[in-house]
């Protein structure tokens, strides 16, 4: 039960949060500073993860690890950039269960897409963290 | 004279006890007679049928297995409390089950019962206890280790079993991959030229039921092109094994040019094959699109959705809609239920997740029926709303989700959840 209600909190708090940073998008657009990825992030998202994260960032159990509040989503950004980029194939643990697919790399995406994504992710699903910018992207890209 | 009566006395006691003791163990010795819940356990089923919810959050129950006298045995895929199976009787005859033993430090799928032994699996190992006339475990920390050094994938590690009625043992071995590609589930990377996962996994293996640490070398690839099974059964009428697979995920997010995401979430066919020995099955060339009732040749081997897959492999006897995951086969032999299903399949479809952005599907438990090994008709929906979810978008709204099937001394059908470790009994209510 408890789970239950963790998920439907979870579920309405990224919802709020969607509509309160579309809502800060305007209002920021409207005062002329640059506007956030998060609105294009979310298009790339529907596109390119929701298939296996799911909409609500859930995951699937066993599978696919959820997007909320993990270290990964919320810590180092390289690593983070690099999952995308790369792929992710490791005995990774989340709220104590482990998940068996492998995530493919998604380099495919241009350094603007990834830069959404990330940004639309870091703040959905219940996470608030900083956007991330192509040039974050571009470098790890180049880095190898 | 008086020594006489206090001998007859005692005598006398010692009978009533003794009838006493035999009634108890006589009772206890059979299940308890089938009483639905007052709301079916919140199940929606076909008509006629109640359910019980007989034990909850016992941890993730995967299979499960009825004993002759109504005890059960459940695999878990996670530990609890260090143990990976468990033992659950009903002893105060409520209904209700309550667990009397956790043994087994391996966590898993696979759990059967033949021939006086419990079978179970870890993801790389299978191992059998004896049993007593009771058929409880004698000695739950010495199981045999039968089978020993199996391949086991992130991805469809799970270890399926089940035996037929010549001491062998089928054992699925999954594989590690979605369609053997490249780059695997990556965006339009190929397939690997004559797949070598098949040398030693997508495929049902035979073993030697009695013979210890048996390995690749002692075991016969039994049937090979299968991407996962999990599902599996011996028909007894046929003497033969059916097998539901797991289908290919990641049609579109993988082949955007060939697929769009409704099409991916439509193929390809969830399917049931009846197996021969040698059969292959085509995964990862093929895959069964269940609209145009064909095999399909894989985009990662040169298919575009529409060329049609080598005969060579054999074609499915049932076709389900895309990925519903089937986590369990069961032919039923019972005799609680109408005539109509006996023999026939029960499907458990643990719900699917590679639907989204669409809506998922599955989470319900489905029947077949089948005549001498045939399919009769079409599947229908036999229990429905473990879920408790009118409509599922993402996997994790679902309460329940089915994933073992068993069937019960006296024909009711039993069901296990692997999200809060449910499990349920099905019986005919109807007078
Ligand atoms: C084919 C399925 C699939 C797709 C598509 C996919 N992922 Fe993943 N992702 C996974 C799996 C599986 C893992 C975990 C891999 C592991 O356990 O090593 C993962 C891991 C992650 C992680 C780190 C673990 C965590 O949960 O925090 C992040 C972040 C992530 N993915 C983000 C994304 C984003 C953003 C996209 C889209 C641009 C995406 N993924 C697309 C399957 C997928």
């Amino acid at each position: 039960m408890k789970k239950i209600i963790f998920a439907a909190l979870l579920t309405i708090g990224c919802v709020l949060s969607l509509s309160a940073q579309t809502k800060k998008i305007q209002t920021k657009a409207k005062s002329a500073v640059p506007a956030p990825s998060i609105v294009n992030g979310k298009l790339v998202y529907t596109k390119y993860c929701m298939v296996c994260h799911q909409v609500d960032g859930g995951g699937v159990m066993g599978l696919n690890p959820p997007l909320s509040k993990t270290e990964y989503v919320l810590g180092d950004q390289k690593r983070l950039i690099n999952i995308i980029l790369k792929g992710f194939n490791k005995e990774i643990e989340i709220d104590g269960d482990t998940y068996a697919n492998p995530m493919p790399g998604l380099g495919h995406l241009s350094d603007q897409q990834v830069a959404d994504v990330l940004s639309f992710v870091r703040n959905s699903f219940g996470n608030k963290a900083s956007l991330i910018t192509p040039a974050q992207v571009k470098a790890v890209r180049g880095d190898k | 004279m008086r020594v006489k009566t206090i001998i007859l006395r005692y005598f006398a006691c010692f009978l009533l006890i003794g009838a006493l003791l035999s009634f108890i163990y006589k009772h206890t010795n059979e299940i308890t007679p089938f009483k639905p819940d007052t709301d079916n356990a919140g199940l929606k089923l076909a008509d006629g049928f109640g359910a019980n919810k007989i034990a909850d959050n016992i941890g993730r129950a995967r299979h499960i297995i009825v004993t002759k006298d109504g005890s059960i045995y459940i695999k878990l895929f996670r530990l609890v409390n260090g143990k990976g199976i468990l033992f659950l009787q009903d002893n105060d005859k409520d209904g209700k089950y309550e667990t009397q033993l956790a043994f087994g430090d391996y966590a898993g799928t696979g759990i059967t019962i033949k021939k006086g032994y419990l079978y179970a699996s870890s993801d790389k190992e299978i191992f059998r206890y004896k049993l007593d006339d009771a058929e409880k475990v004698i000695d739950p920390t010495k199981p045999e280790k039968i089978i020993t050094g199996l391949i086991a994938g992130r991805q469809h590690q799970t270890k399926s079993i089940v035996l037929d009625n010549d001491d062998h043992i089928y054992v699925n071995i999954g594989s590690p991959s979605n369609s053997c590609q490249e780059m695997d589930r990556g965006l339009e990377s190929k397939g690997k030229a004559g797949c070598p996962i098949l040398d030693s996994a997508g495929g049902i293996w035979q073993f030697k039921a009695d013979k210890l640490n048996q390995t690749y070398v002692d075991g016969v690839k039994y049937a090979t092109g299968l991407r996962n099974v999990m599902g599996l059964d011996w028909n007894t009428q046929n003497n033969t094994l059916y097998v539901m697979q797991h289908g290919r995920d990641n049609l579109s997010s993988s082949w955007p040019k060939l697929y769009t995401d409704k099409q991916s979430a439509e193929l390809p066919a969830e399917v049931m094959y009846m197996l021969k020995k040698g059969d292959n099955a085509g995964w990862p060339y093929t895959y069964y699109d269940p609209f145009l009732n064909k095999k399909i040749l894989a985009p990662e081997y040169g298919g575009d959705g529409k060329i049609e897959g080598s005969k060579e492999f054999i074609d499915p006897i049932v076709a389900f809609p895309a990925h519903m995951a089937p986590n369990a086969l069961l032919f039923y032999t019972g005799n609680m239920f109408p005539e109509r299903y006996k023999n026939g399949a029960f499907v458990a479809f643990h719900g699917s997740w590679n639907r989204a952005p669409e809506k998922q599907a599955g989470y319900f438990v489905v029947f077949v029926p089948f005549k001498d090994g045939k399919p009769t008709g079409k599947w229908e929906v036999f229990a429905d709303n473990f879920s408790g979810q009118a409509e599922i978008m993402a996997p994790k709204e679902a309460i329940h989700r089915p994933c073992g099937l068993a069937q019960g001394p006296d024909g009711s059908l039993f069901v296990t959840d692997d999200v809060k470790g449910a499990v349920y009994r099905i019986g005919y209510t109807k007078k």
